[in-house]
C-alpha cells in the first residue's frame, strides 16, 4: 500500500446559507480545494463525496453524479465520482475511500468531500431527517430522536460516573471559545456556563446548548500519494490512519451505552496503524454532536480514563493550551453540524492545524492530529490521523 | 397637496391569557419563552367578536374621536389577515355601522401583517389626488396561531383605525412621506382552506423581517433625507417585543424613541394591527410639532415606512376616545381551557 498525503483543502463558511443551493455550496468548496492543491481539476483520477441525506433535505439524491457535473468534471473528462452514505460519519468514510484508493495504487489525485443544505426544510422534517440515522424499526417509531438517544446516554454517564450538567455545559463553552476564532464557524459567540444551563431543555439533561445547530456546509480535500505530493505543495499532511468500526444500530443493544464501542474499536486500529498512542497526539477533533459525545469521545479515544471525561473538561485540559487540544475548529456544536460535511471539515481543520495556518486558534507545535467522526448514535465511527511528516 | 391622519381610534379585546398558561399546556418553559420573545400575555377575541366586530369598534373610535361625518368617508379598506368572509368584504360591514353607505367604494386587503398599512397609503392617494375626501385605513386581526405551535405565544386580537384626509386644518399629524419596499419572501403564509398559517421558523427573522423593515426604513430616510435623530418617536411592527428592539438599535433609534409605540408584551401580535397599534399609542402622547418613524411589516413580504409631523390638531381630539393605554388597563384573565373556547379550538358535536 502507498502513503497517502493531503494536498489542498477547503471549508466553505458553515450556517444558515438561505440564498446558495447544495451544489453552489459543494463546488464552492471543491473548486476551493483545487486552487489550494494547486492541480487544475481534469488531473483527478476520481471523487469520493459524503451526503447524508440529500433526498430527505434538498429532494436530490444522485449526489456524486451532480457534484461532478457541477464541478464542470463530466462533460468531456467523466471523471467517476462515488457517494458514500454513513449517516454524519459519512464525510469521514468518503475520506477513508478516498484515501483507499489512492493507496491501493488504482488512482493518484483524488478528491474527497462531503456537504449537506439541510436549512430548507423547516426544524420538524430535519429532526425527521436525521433520525433515519437511528434504528427506525425500534427507535424512530417509537419517537425516539438522537436528542433524546443522547440525553439517555448523559444520564446514564451521570448515574455511573457522576458526571454533571457543569461539566457538559464545560464542552459547550470551550467549544463556543474555540469557535469565536474560526472565521468559517456558524456561532461566533462566546457563551458562559450559565447561559448553557439557563437555556431551553430540549431532553433531559440536554439544554438546546448542549446540542450542535442545523447548518448548511461544505468541505473538500484533495489527496495525493505521499511520493509526489512535494510537486503540489510544501506543506503535505500525511495520512498516517484511517480505520472504521461499526457497533449496533439502536442503543439499547449496546454492551455499555456510556461507552461508544465502534469509537474505541477504530481508535485501536488508528493507533495500531499509525504505530502511536494517545500520547503522540498533538490535538483532537471529536464528534461532538452533543456535549456528553464529546465526553465520551475523549474517553474512547484514551485521552482520560473512562468517566472522567468531564472533569478532564472542567479542568480546562481540552482548551487550547491544555494537555489535548479538542475541537479547536469549535467542533460540531460553535463551527456546525451539516452532517455529511462535518468528517470533512475535521480532517480540514487538523490539516491546518499542522501546516500552522490556523491563525488565533493555532495550537503550537502541532505535529500530530487526529479525527473522529460518528455515524448516529455510535453504530459507525471513523477514526483519522494525519501528521506533519510522513 | 399633502395628506395626513385626521383620525385615528383603537380597540383591543378585553380578555387575555398569559404566556405561562399556554407553556403550561405544552410543557414549555415560561421564563425563557417570555424573556426571549419579550411578550408576557396576549390578547382574546370574546366568543362573538371577529375582525369584523373588532374593525367596526376600531372604526367607531376614529369617526368619534374627530367628530367626522361618516358620510364624507369615501373609501374603507380594512386590511387583516383573518377576514371572516373569504368572499365577501369585511369593509362593507364596517362601512355599513358608521354609516358611511352607500356613495363610497370599499374593499379588503390582505398582505400578511402589513395589510393596514397598505390601505392607508391606498387612501393616501385616493385623497392626495382628490378622488376622494376622507379615506378610512383600518388593520385588524383576530390572527391565528396552531395548538402547540411559537406562533401560539403571540398570536392576539385587535384593530386600529386611521381616517386620512387633505386639509391640513383637519389633519392631527401630516404623512410626510412613504416607502416600501417589496420582494417575494415565502416566511410565512396561510394555504386557501387551511385554519392556520405556517411559517419558515427562522427564516421569518433574517431574510424576512429584518430586510424588509430596514430595507423600507432606510429607504424612506435615504429618499427623505433624514436621520433617525430627526424623530422623536419610532415604531416597527411587533410580533414579539425582540424584533422591533432589535431592528431599532440596527437602525440607530434609541429605546427612548420606541418606549411609547412599544406595546406588545402586553398586548400580543395584533398583526394586521400591530403597527398601526403602536403609531396610535405613539399619537396618544405626542406633542405638537413632534416627529414620528413608523414601519410595518407584511410577510410575503415587505415594509412600508412612514415618517409623520404631528400638528397642534392633536391636543384637540387626543381625549376623545379611548386611548391604547386605557384599552390595555384592567384586563380579564382567562385559563387554556377558556382561551380554547374564545379561539373555537374545542370542536362541538
Amino acid at each position: 500500500m502507498r502513503d497517502v498525503a493531503i494536498i489542498g483543502v477547503k471549508n466553505t463558511n458553515f450556517g444558515e446559507m438561505w440564498d446558495r443551493s447544495f451544489r453552489d455550496i459543494v463546488v464552492e468548496a471543491g473548486v476551493g480545494a483545487i486552487e489550494d492543491s494547486g492541480i487544475s481539476g481534469e488531473k483527478l483520477d476520481g471523487m469520493y463525496v459524503g451526503n447524508m441525506s440529500g433526498g430527505q433535505f434538498v429532494e436530490q439524491e444522485h449526489i456524486g453524479a451532480l457534484i461532478a457535473d457541477y464541478s464542470g468534471l463530466s462533460l468531456d473528462l467523466h471523471i467517476p465520482s462515488t457517494r458514500v452514505e454513513a449517516a454524519c460519519a459519512s464525510g469521514g468514510l468518503a475520506f477513508r475511500q478516498a484515501v483507499m484508493a489512492v493507496a491501493s495504487g488504482h488512482e493518484d489525485l483524488v478528491m474527497a468531500a462531503g456537504v449537506e443544505k439541510m436549512t430548507d426544510v423547516s426544524s420538524t422534517a430535519a429532526s425527521a431527517a436525521l433520525a433515519a440515522a437511528a434504528d427506525r424499526e425500534w427507535e424512530g417509531i417509537m419517537g425516539a430522536t438522537f436528542p433524546g438517544l443522547y440525553a439517555m446516554i448523559a444520564k446514564m454517564h451521570m448515574h455511573q460516573y457522576g458526571t454533571t450538567s457543569e461539566q457538559l455545559a464545560a464542552v459547550a463553552v470551550k467549544n463556543h471559545q474555540n469557535g469565536s476564532m474560526n472565521p468559517i464557524a456558524q456561532y461566533k459567540n462566546r457563551i458562559t456556563i450559565d447561559n448553557v444551563l439557563n437555556s431551553i431543555m430540549v431532553a433531559d439533561p440536554l439544554h438546546i446548548f448542549d446540542c450542535s445547530p442545523i447548518t448548511d456546509g461544505a468541505s473538500a480535500l484533495v489527496l495525493a500519494p505521499a511520493d509526489i505530493a512535494h510537486e503540489y505543495t510544501d506543506t503535505p499532511i500525511y495520512v498516517k490512519a484511517t480505520a472504521q468500526a461499526s457497533d449496533t444500530i439502536a442503543l439499547h443493544d449496546r454492551r455499555d451505552i456510556t461507552t461508544l464501542d465502534a469509537s474505541v474499536s477504530a481508535g485501536k486500529r488508528a493507533y495500531e496503524m499509525a504505530k502511536m498512542t494517545p500520547a503522540d497526539i498533538d490535538l483532537v477533533e471529536v464528534h461532538d454532536c452533543f456535549t456528553i459525545a464529546e465526553i465520551c469521545a475523549i474517553e474512547d479515544l484514551g485521552f482520560v480514563k473512562k468517566g472522567l471525561g468531564g472533569k478532564m473538561t472542567e479542568d480546562g485540559e481540552t482548551a487550547i493550551g491544555g494537555k489535548i487540544p479538542v475541537n479547536t475548529s469549535g467542533g460540531l456544536k460553535s463551527c456546525g453540524h451539516p452532517v455529511g460535511a462535518t468528517g470533512i471539515k475535521q480532517l480540514v481543520e487538523v490539516t491546518q492545524q499542522l501546516r500552522g495556518d490556523s491563525g488565533p486558534r493555532q495550537v503550537d507545535g502541532a505535529e500530530v492530529g487526529m479525527t473522529h467522526n460518528v455515524g448516529g448514535s455510535g453504530a459507525t465511527a471513523v477514526v483519522n490521523i494525519l501528521s506533519r511528516k510522513r | 397637496m399633502s395628506v395626513g391622519i385626521v383620525s385615528y381610534g383603537a380597540y383591543i379585546p378585553k380578555f387575555r391569557i398569559k404566556v405561562e398558561d399556554i407553556a403550561r399546556v405544552w410543557g414549555d418553559d415560561a421564563d425563557i419563552l417570555s424573556a426571549g420573545l419579550m411578550v408576557y400575555e396576549k390578547s382574546v377575541p370574546d366568543l362573538d367578536e371577529d375582525t369584523a366586530t373588532i374593525a367596526v369598534e376600531a372604526a367607531r373610535s376614529a369617526v368619534s374621536r374627530h367628530n367626522i361625518d361618516a358620510k364624507r368617508i369615501g373609501a374603507v379598506y380594512t386590511g387583516s389577515e383573518s377576514h371572516p368572509y373569504a368572499v365577501k368584504p369585511t369593509s362593507t360591514i364596517v362601512a355599513e355601522a358608521i354609516e358611511a353607505t352607500p356613495a363610497l367604494t370599499a374593499a379588503d386587503f390582505e398582505f400578511a401583517c402589513k395589510a393596514g398599512t397598505a390601505a392607508m397609503q391606498a387612501c393616501m392617494g385616493l385623497v392626495g389626488s382628490g378622488m376622494v375626501d376622507l379615506g378610512m385605513a383600518i388593520g385588524a386581526d383576530v390572527s391565528q396561531g396552531a395548538p402547540g405551535d411559537a406562533l401560539e405565544y403571540t398570536a392576539a386580537a385587535g384593530g386600529v383605525s386611521f381616517i386620512i384626509g387633505n386639509k391640513e386644518s383637519e389633519m392631527i399629524a401630516v404623512i410626510e412621506d412613504t416607502f416600501s419596499f417589496t420582494t417575494d419572501t415565502p416566511d410565512f403564509w396561510r394555504r386557501e382552506g387551511m385554519p392556520y398559517p405556517e411559517h419558515g421558523g427562522r427564516f421569518t427573522g433574517e431574510p424576512g423581517y429584518f430586510k424588509h423593515v430596514t430595507g423600507a426604513a432606510n429607504g424612506l430616510m435615504e429618499k427623505m433625507g433624514t436621520k433617525p435623530s430627526d424623530y422623536d418617536y419610532a415604531v416597527f411592527h411587533q410580533p414579539n417585543g425582540k424584533f422591533p428592539s432589535r431592528v431599532a438599535k440596527m437602525l440607530g433609534f434609541t429605546k427612548e424613541q420606541i418606549k411609547p409605540g412599544l406595546v406588545v408584551p402586553w398586548l400580543g401580535n395584533t398583526y394586521s394591527g400591530s403597527c398601526m397599534m403602536g403609531i396610535a399609542a405613539t399619537l396618544d402622547q405626542a406633542k405638537p410639532g413632534d416627529r414620528i418613524f413608523a414601519t410595518a411589516f407584511g410577510s410575503g413580504a415587505g415594509g412600508d415606512a412612514f415618517s409623520f409631523r404631528v400638528t397642534d390638531k392633536i391636543d384637540e381630539v387626543r381625549d376623545a376616545a379611548p386611548k391604547v393605554q386605557e384599552l390595555l388597563k384592567d384586563p380579564v384573565y382567562m385559563d387554556y381551557a377558556m382561551y380554547a373556547k374564545h379561539k373555537g379550538k374545542i370542536r362541538l358535536a
